[in-house]
Parts: C-alpha cells; structure tokens; sequence
C-alpha cells in the first residue's frame, strides 16, 4: 500500500517533460501533414493572364475561355440588351457591386455595364455563381420560358440552385447567390484582343 | 505462471490438435464463441433483423471490388474518365466488377437506412445500446464521406460538378470559409490535386476509420446483448444455464436465418447488377457518362438519391425561410425554459446558442447559404442524439400509443418527399413543400423529449412475445 502512494516527484516531472517534448514533435508533424493539402508551387504558377480573340464575335454571340480553371465569358451585347441593365437596375441585389466575391472589382469597370468604357459592349466576367461554384447557363431569350419569371430581360440562369443574373452578371434579389460574378482584371491590347488576369496596372 | 498447453489424447484428429496448439497461443475460439457461436440473441427477431448481417456483406463486396477496381483505374485528372471507360469495355469482366461496386454503393444505403429504421422502430439505441448507435452513426458518417468521394474518381460531369458544389458548402463558414475550401481543393478549381486527395481517402484512409468502428460496433453490441421486437431487456429473465430463457446462441440459428437473409439480397443485387445498374439513373447518373468539364455544369445538377433528403433541406433554407427559423428557435427556447427538467445552466446554455442563432439570422447578420449549411449538417448530425431525445417509458413501438405510429409515418414522408424533391430541379411549389418536410424533419427530433412521454402505454410483458413454428 505506501509504495502505491509514494510518487517521486522527480520523475514524475521528467515523465511529464517527456509528454510534452513528444506531444510538440506529434503536432510538429501533424503540422506539416496538414501543410500538404494547400495548393502546391505548381498549382499557384498556373494562374498566368489568357488572350482570347473577339473578332469573330458577333453582337449578341459570347464566347467562353478558360482562365486559372474557371470559365470566363466574353459576352458582346447588342444595344437592345444593353438597354435591358436599366431596366434590372432595381430588381438585382446589388446594382453598384459594393459586395464582391472572390476579386476586387476593378475601378474601371464600375458602372451599370460593368465593363471598360471604350469598348462597354464587351461584359468580361467569370462564369462561376458565388452560391456554390456552379457555372450558369445562357438565357438571352427575352420573356417567359421555364424556371425563369415572365418579364424576364435576359441574363444567366443557374441550373444547381435557380440563382438569376441580368446581362451585365449581376444577380437578381432573392436568390441563393449572395453576391454578383466576379469581374476579372483585363484589358484590350487592340481592337480585336483582349487580355484577362492582367491590365495597365500587372497582373491580377 | 508457467506456460501450460491443454493436453488432448494422443489419438485426437490432426485438426483437434492444430486448434488446440493455436488457441494455447491465441483466443481463436474464444473470440468465435463470444462474438457470434455462443452468443445469445432473443429469439423472436423478424425480417427487420437481417439488414445488420446484410450490411457486413455489402461491406465485404465493396472492398474486394474495390480492391481489383484500383489495380486497373488511374487517379488523374486526364486519364481517370478513360481508365473507368477501359474497365468497361477491354477489362474482363471488368464492367461486372464496377456494376458491382456502384450498385453495391446504393444497396449499402438502403441497407443501412432500413437498419437505422428498425432502431428507431424498437427503441434499439435506448440505453444500455447508446454507445452501439454511436458506433453505427459515426459509420453512417464514413459511409457518406466514402461515397461522396467515391463519385469523384470517374471523373464525369456529375462527379466534377458534386464535388465543386459541396466543396464549396465550406466555403460558407464566416472568416474561414473560402480558405477552407481552397485547403480541402488543394487547387483555386477542383482539379487533379483535389482527385488525388479524395482518391487516398477513398481507398485507404475512410477504409481503415470503418473497419475499426465496425469492429467496436459489434464488440459494443455483443457486450451489452441484443434488443427485440418486444424491447425487452432478455437478460433480467436468465434459465438455469445462465443463459436468458428467451435468447438462443446466433450459431447455428442465426446463421442459417442470415443466410437465407443473404440468398435473397444476392438474387435482387444481382438482378440489378445485370439488368439495370444505372437504376434509370439514380445509382448512375446519367450526365457521368460526359467527361469533367470545368467549363460546363450541366443543366440540371442533382446529388445521387442518398443524399438527396439533407440536400433538400439546404436548398430549403432560403432568406424568407430564416423567419420561420428563427421564430422556430424562439419557440423551442421557451418551451426548454417552461417545460424540461434539464439544470438551470445547461437552460441557459441552449437559451444563449439560440440568442446567437437569431443575431446572425437577421438580415444585418450571415447569409442564408451558411444557415442552409448549417441545417444540412445538423440534419444529419442530430441522428446521433437520439438515445437521449427519445424518452418513451416503451422502448418498442409495439407498445408505445397508438398515434406514435403515425409520428413515424409522418416523419418518414417528409424523409421521402424532402429525398424526391432533392432529385427535381428547383421551383417555387417544390421549395414551400421542402420547406414544409425540414420543419416536419426537425420538429419530429426536437420535440421527441415530450411527445414521446405522452399518450397511454401498453404494458409490456415480461417474456418476448414468440410462437414456435
């Protein structure tokens, strides 16, 4: 009985030191196990700026590149469709793009086209709905047709969760989606070239 | 104490001898005897006992099938879709071993929600078989994480598109959120890194968690013994052999009733295996067979149907909706407050949980899609608290009240319907109706403390209700 009562407080400290050097080598190594699951070199190198050509791009007609994985659309709007953002000004959640999403919305593209200026035709965005990731579907056809309301103006319908956005990729109140697409940085190296992921001031 | 080896007669068969010489070294026949040859299970179990045996049989068939499915298929990102396809077509008898393991996957859910119905039809989690429901929820847990990485490795359009959507489900977590998601992606898009991963957790890493829980599931249960139809404890009533009168040992009764169990699960797999493995497109969907394009989701996405109960419940989960949540939430608050035992601190406890659920609720605070996150995965999470929400004096329906019965129905058709309408596209109509079952869903756990205590019961007899045959 007294030797179960005795404890040598000497080991027992030495016992205790011993658990924590182990302990912090355990965690020391669970660290870097975790580490492994973050993107790699490689993946973070393959973010490069893409080109795409719009010259056989007709007013009405858009056109998908990929750009880091994701589809980005190029969309040239005829006039009737650009006339349609004024109407939807105030039926989208978020008409100035306060919110972003995944990227700071350029400067040069706030505004109700959400596009350059010089060429404010052109919607560049990135064709991922920031509900779930989803990539939405094409819907330029104006007025009532399935899973769309009947004074529908044109836009993007996403097919996972029913999310809607008008033609300048801005989402419509009351949707999963909480926030518009994103607008990537890019810029018009000519009349018929543009450039994303990049733009006057490097690369996004 | 000295080694001492049993001595057996010198002319005893070689095979007595081996069995001797082995179980000196090793409790081989003591393990048999305890965990299945002598041990007693009550007597009078129905058809609703079988789903347990059937599900270690699914278990074994998955992986052996997997094993020889791994030796053939590619875990790349370009090369996946093909290898799948040349298991298919230029493998013998490759297409039988792949039918097998993806109808395998669905006869596993099915089995698996049969056995947890049966649970919950004769009150088998109640206590001393909490620890057993435990074991089997945290199963069931693997089971979903088996199968949704799973559906990644062939590398369609659904597998792609699954992935991408639940993976961002993460994504909705305040400040850790988007880089959560990045760390289970390992890439900015779901990519060959992301296939890798789910391909190692699929084949090895989820494997060896089940195995393990499977073992404590039925260590925890051949300890504590059986429940029954009746809900009787069997051992309160033991003969002069130590044995409880109304158990027999599962070998060779059970053996032979799980046998002719698997005979007729091996007849329908199999018929479904060889005439209809896509299952019209439930087991298999359809958009799978189109190569993973990142570029393209296709025009209607739908998790495969097990899922589809806890997915209807997230896509419920809309702005309006939080109102009824949170009123929800308010009303629970007080009927914990007014009408349970529970101590002041614990009260006070759930009363601040709810004071936080409501703050982040209001328009000001987090998004509907985190709060749809949220009741996804308490939907699936407050299975596991049944032994201590269920507090009916009876433990089997059989003699609990008559309108229990109906609770059941009731909860099972909003199960149902919330798994139909996770398979539809979205529309208004279907979104109330979704909206309607996760109510239904909720209120039927939440609420078991005190309905279940309510009514007249039947009393319960003494011995198992049996009829020799």
């Amino acid at each position: 009985m007294s030797i179960e009562k005795q404890v040598d407080s000497g080991r027992r400290g030495l016992l205790v030191a011993t658990c924590a050097a182990g302990g912090v080598a355990g965690l020391a190594t669970a660290g870097a196990l975790v580490s492994t699951f973050q993107p790699s070199e490689r993946a973070k190198a393959a973010g490069a700026p893409v080109e795409a050509d719009i010259s056989d791009l007709k007013p009405g007609e858009m056109k998908v590149v990929e750009w880091r994985g994701k589809p980005v659309w190029l969309l040239k709007r005829t006039p009737e469709m650009m006339a349609s953002l004024a109407k939807t000004e105030d039926k989208v959640a978020d008409p100035k793009s306060e919110k972003p999403y995944t990227m700071e919305m350029p400067e040069y593209c706030k505004n109700q086209a959400r596009s350059r200026k010089e060429h404010s035709d052109l919607l560049v965005t990135v064709g991922i709905c920031s509900h779930l990731g989803c990539s939405p579907s094409s819907k330029f056809q104006e007025g009532p047709q399935p899973s769309l309301p009947d004074d529908w103006a044109g836009g993007f319908l996403c097919p996972c969760h029913g999310s809607t956005f008008d033609l300048a990729g801005r989402v419509y109140k009351n949707k999963p989606a909480p926030q518009n697409l994103d607008v990537p940085r890019y810029m018009f190296l000519s009349d018929t070239k543009v450039i994303i992921g990049k733009d006057e001031k490097g690369d996004a | 104490m000295a080694f001492v080896e049993k001595k057996l007669p010198a002319d005893a068969p070689v095979a007595a001898k081996a069995l001797n010489w082995v179980d000196s070294r090793f409790p081989l026949t003591k393990l048999w005897n305890d965990q299945w040859g002598n041990y007693y299970a009550p007597k009078n179990f129905n058809f609703w006992y079988i789903f347990g045996s059937l599900a270690m049989l699914v278990l074994v068939i998955q992986i052996v099938t997997g094993i020889f499915l791994v030796m053939h298929y590619k875990p790349d990102a370009t090369l996946a879709f093909a290898s799948v396809e040349y298991i298919m077509r230029d493998v013998p008898w490759g297409w039988l071993v792949r039918y097998m393991h993806s109808t395998g996957a669905s006869a596993f859910f099915i089995i698996v929600y049969l056995h947890m119905t049966r649970a919950l039809l004769y009150g088998s989690y109640r206590k001393p078989r909490e620890l057993i429901w435990l074991f089997g929820f945290a199963i069931f847990l693997c089971l979903m994480g088996e199968a949704f990485m799973g559906y990644l490795l062939p590398w369609g359009q659904m597998s792609y598109w699954g992935a991408q959507v639940i993976v961002n489900l993460f994504g909705a977590i305040p400040f850790i959120g988007p880089d959560l998601s990045l760390w289970i992606r390992g890439d900015y898009v779901v990519s060959d890194a992301t296939l890798n991963r789910f391909f190692a957790f699929h084949v090895i890493a989820i494997p060896l968690i089940l195995l393990g829980l499977v073992a404590a599931h039925l260590i925890a249960l051949h300890e504590v013994g059986s429940n029954n139809p009746d809900g009787i404890e069997v051992k309160d009533n033991l003969g002069p052999d130590g044995h409880p009168v109304d158990s027999i040992p599962s070998h060779p009764y059970y053996s032979v009733h799980d046998i002719f169990g698997v005979t007729v699960f091996l007849v329908i797999f199999s018929a479904v295996v060889f005439f209809a493995p896509e299952m019209g497109g439930y087991f298999l969907e359809y958009n799978n067979f189109i190569p993973a394009d990142s570029l393209k989701t296709p025009p209607h996405i739908a998790p495969t149907w097990y899922f589809t109960p806890f997915y209807s419940i997230l896509r419920a989960t809309t702005t309006e909706f939080l109102y009824v949540v949170m009123a929800a939430v308010v009303g629970y608050v007080s009927l914990v407050y007014l009408k349970s035992k529970l101590p002041a601190i614990v009260k006070a406890g759930i009363a601040a949980l709810g004071l936080l659920m409501i703050i982040g609720m209001m328009p000001f605070g987090l998004e509907a899609k985190f709060w749809g996150v949220v009741l996804f995965g308490s939907s699936v999470v407050i299975l596991g608290a049944l032994p201590w929400l269920d507090q009916s004096p009876a433990k089997s329906i059989r003699y609990r009240p008559e309108w229990h019965k109906y609770m059941f129905l009731l909860f099972g058709f909003a199960f149902v319907t919330l798994g139909y309408l996770g398979i539809q596209p979205p529309s208004p109509g279907r979104e109330r109706l979704s909206q309607v079952c996760t109510v239904i869903y909720f209120g039927f756990f939440l609420l078991m403390p005190w309905w279940s205590t309510m009514g007249t019961f039947k009393p319960v007899p003494k011995r198992v209700t049996f009829s020799a045959h």
